[in-house]
């Protein structure tokens, strides 16, 4: 069988960071929805997924899919102590806008805003970029998750005195780095798997 | 390898049963698990498909490389080692060498943001070691670096390189998972050893065990 990559030469990529709701289409072909088995149903983990190009095209390794589903879940939502969601999200948007992720950063930074009511402060980190000065708190998180994406990784002593000078414990830290650390993850799939679409007019 | 290693990120971070990451980990139990199911679907995978172990084991040994974490890429590179052949593993370490560079960079779509674009190396492997490693593998480690230090560059003329290279649309994905993955794992190993780091040298510091030491007998603890 002869593969190839899809193009969409009639989209309009978005040009700028949003909080706005994109869509996303593949560069390659997704996995058939009717052929799906047992196994990747588990890698698809909610069964909603299924609709989604973006995870029935990383279906196509369910087993990572199902782990780096499980692993995202945990770190964003088991809320039950340590850092607040907003500032879960925050780090997240943090690291796509420091990665030039604009789907990503979109979704979360719309989470960021939801948890946190600060819609305009996050709006800023989008539209100023991650030098933005918001307050030290969120600067401290937002530096830390920055210098934890650079290549080579920039995290360290400074960043974590920041963050405990701004409140944070180390289950708190923990939470920033994970944060952090799995959009690095995200980040990467969504930017070469696919391109987002722009908001759809209302 | 002879030594059972239960979880790879405590391994290479250095966390110790009962220790106090130890414990703040277990406070996520689900993605720690999971980080660690991530590892071993990538790379002790029960389906392998048809991306080899060596090209696995090299492709991370290079993005651990690229990352200037050298015990991270020991570790995949020990693996290599014993699996490819004796030369693989130094000229991975050649293209480590040849790919350095400071990430993230690259382009936006143009528009408003364009004057965040950033110029930077697009990594092509060294000619020589193109033969030795044939063209699927070191157009995977061309992928790689692209994804490591400018991921925003991506295009489906990059994809369509791994087509033509002999990868299939499935063994894309998977090699797009493992190098993103690694990028996770490296960063958490990178950021809980700052932790443990910056906590060891508190705790060295005369002023801070004094505080500290006089906060415990005042009972506030």
């Amino acid at each position: 069988m002869t593969e190839t990559t899809l193009s969409h030469p009639d989209n309009r990529e978005s040009t700028t960071f949003t909080q706005e709701e994109l869509g996303w289409l593949p560069w390659l072909e997704p996995f058939p929805a009717d052929q799906l088995t047992e196994r990747h149903w588990a890698g698809l983990v909610d069964a909603s997924r299924a609709k989604s190009p973006y995870f029935l095209l990383l279906a196509r390794d369910p087993d990572v899919l199902q782990a780096r589903t499980k692993t995202d879940k945990d770190i964003f939502y088991n809320t039950s102590n340590g850092l607040p969601r907003a500032e879960r999200e925050l780090a997240a948007t943090a690291t796509s806008r420091h990665n030039g992720c604009i789907f990503c950063a979109s979704v979360h930074s719309r989470f960021a805003t939801q948890y946190s009511k600060r819609g305009a402060d996050v709006q800023r980190l989008l539209d100023e970029g991650v030098d933005a000065h918001i307050d030290s708190r969120w600067n401290a998180i937002i530096e830390a998750s920055v210098a934890l994406t650079g290549t080579p990784i920039a995290f360290g002593d400074e960043q974590i005195k920041a963050l405990r000078k701004a409140g944070l414990d180390d289950l708190e830290i923990v939470d920033v780095i994970n944060g952090a650390a799995f959009f690095n993850w995200a980040n990467r799939l969504m930017l070469s798997l696919g391109e987002p679409t722009p908001p759809a007019k209302a | 390898m002879s030594i059972i290693i239960s979880d790879v990120i405590d391994h290479l971070a250095g966390i110790r049963p009962g220790s106090s990451l130890d414990r703040l980990r277990d406070q996520r139990p689900q993605a720690r698990e999971n980080a660690q199911k991530s590892y071993r679907a990538l790379f002790e995978p029960e389906f392998p498909g048809e991306v080899t172990a060596i090209e696995r084991y090299a492709v991370a040994t290079f993005v651990a490389g690229l990352h200037h974490q050298p015990h991270v890429t020991d570790f995949y590179a020990a693996y290599l080692q014993e699996i490819g052949h004796p030369r693989l593993t130094d000229v991975i370490r050649a293209e480590i060498a040849r790919g350095s560079a400071e990430g993230p960079y690259g382009r936006y779509p143009q528009g408003p943001l364009t004057v965040e674009d950033k110029e930077g190396l697009v990594y092509q492997v060294a000619a020589d070691n193109r033969k030795s490693l044939g063209s699927r593998l070191a157009t995977g480690l061309e992928h790689a670096h692209l994804l490591v230090f400018h991921p925003r560059d991506a295009s489906p003329a990059a994809l369509q390189k791994l087509l033509d290279a002999g990868w299939s649309t499935t063994d894309i994905v998977t090699l797009s998972q493992l190098v993103s993955f690694l990028s996770f794992q490296i960063r958490v190993v990178a950021g809980l050893r700052a932790l443990a780091g910056a906590s060891a040298r508190e705790s060295a510091d005369p002023d801070f065990t004094q505080i500290f030491t006089g906060v415990l007998a005042s009972g506030a603890v």
